[in-house]
């Protein structure tokens, strides 16, 4: 293992980091929700009144952030390596794996952790070790 | 006022995750990456966010309604099973494939990236295959109970 010095980027990092941790606390807060996305969006699938309109807004001021923060700078471009075929697959087993373990990186991660959930602590460390493993693997076989 | 507050909560929660690098799949491989050129990045987003939620879920904890006069909705369970781990680990392998997750990948489809709205469609499959599937293996049951 080398660290990437080059990409680094503590400053900017712990900044959108405590920006995200602004956000949940707002959420939960003000809503009394958590800010875990895949549960908000697995949410609006299996609808029930009451529950759909403060989903929405969130999706939407994601959505809107991009629109926003080009406002005060131009976004850098992504580096996606994946093709058609493997963000496919991707998302399909985010979509179907998120559902089953109950959260993903904000849910679990953020905030599971933010509230010492022995859950979440356990499913982050399942995913971030499986995301590693596949990481691995397919700088081996590429 | 529910919903103006969840719009800006995504509207932070989004700059935060474009900021941080978090929609660059490529920032985030290169976490994942531990055993070649690691990109620490990603731990300290996460530490960041829970420094903060720490406290804020700290004091939600201790509350039973929202500032807003809600129900306080905080996940209850705490056991561990095999849907969490086995879900978490499935997860985990598409975030590894891609680099992205559900958040990250909103934001990148908002701005626009083609291969971003390939990424979420497929995710919303999943979700909806997954909704499907337990509606299916429930059902029959709730039948025979009728």
């Amino acid at each position: 293992m080398t660290v990437d010095w080059a990409h680094f980027t503590p400053w900017a990092s712990l900044a959108g980091g405590l920006l995200i941790g602004v956000a949940a606390a707002m959420l939960v807060l003000l809503n009394g929700r958590v800010a875990g996305v895949s549960g908000i969006l697995g949410g609006l699938l299996s609808a029930r009144a009451g529950e759909i309109g403060w989903r929405f807004a969130f999706i939407g001021g994601l959505l809107a952030a991009p629109a926003v923060a080009r406002l005060v700078a131009a976004l850098p471009a992504p580096r996606i390596e994946a093709g058609f075929a493997t963000l496919v697959v991707a998302g399909l087993a985010v979509g179907i794996g998120t559902s089953y373990g109950s959260g993903c990186t904000s849910g679990h991660g953020v905030c599971g952790i933010s509230r010492l959930s022995p859950r979440s602590l356990v499913a982050t460390a399942a995913f971030m070790l499986a995301g590693m493993a596949t990481v691995y693997l397919w700088r081996q076989l590429a | 006022m529910n919903a103006l507050g969840a719009f800006v909560a995504g509207l932070v929660f989004g700059i935060g995750l474009i900021l941080s690098g978090m929609t660059d799949p490529g920032k985030v491989i290169g976490f994942l990456d531990v055993a070649g050129n690691w990109d620490p990045s990603l731990a300290l987003v996460m530490g960041g966010a829970v420094l903060v939620g720490f406290f804020a879920f700290g004091l939600a904890g201790r509350r039973g309604r929202s500032f807003l006069g809600g129900a306080m909705e905080l996940p209850q369970r705490r056991d561990i099973d095999t849907r969490l781990v086995a879900g978490s680990v499935v997860f985990g392998i598409g975030w590894g494939l891609a680099g992205f997750c559900p958040g990250p990948a909103l934001v990148s489809f908002g701005s626009g990236q083609d291969k971003a709205a390939v990424f979420v469609a497929a995710m919303l499959l999943g979700m909806l295959a997954y909704t499907a599937a337990e509606r299916l293996i429930h059902e029959p049951r709730r039948r025979a109970k009728a």
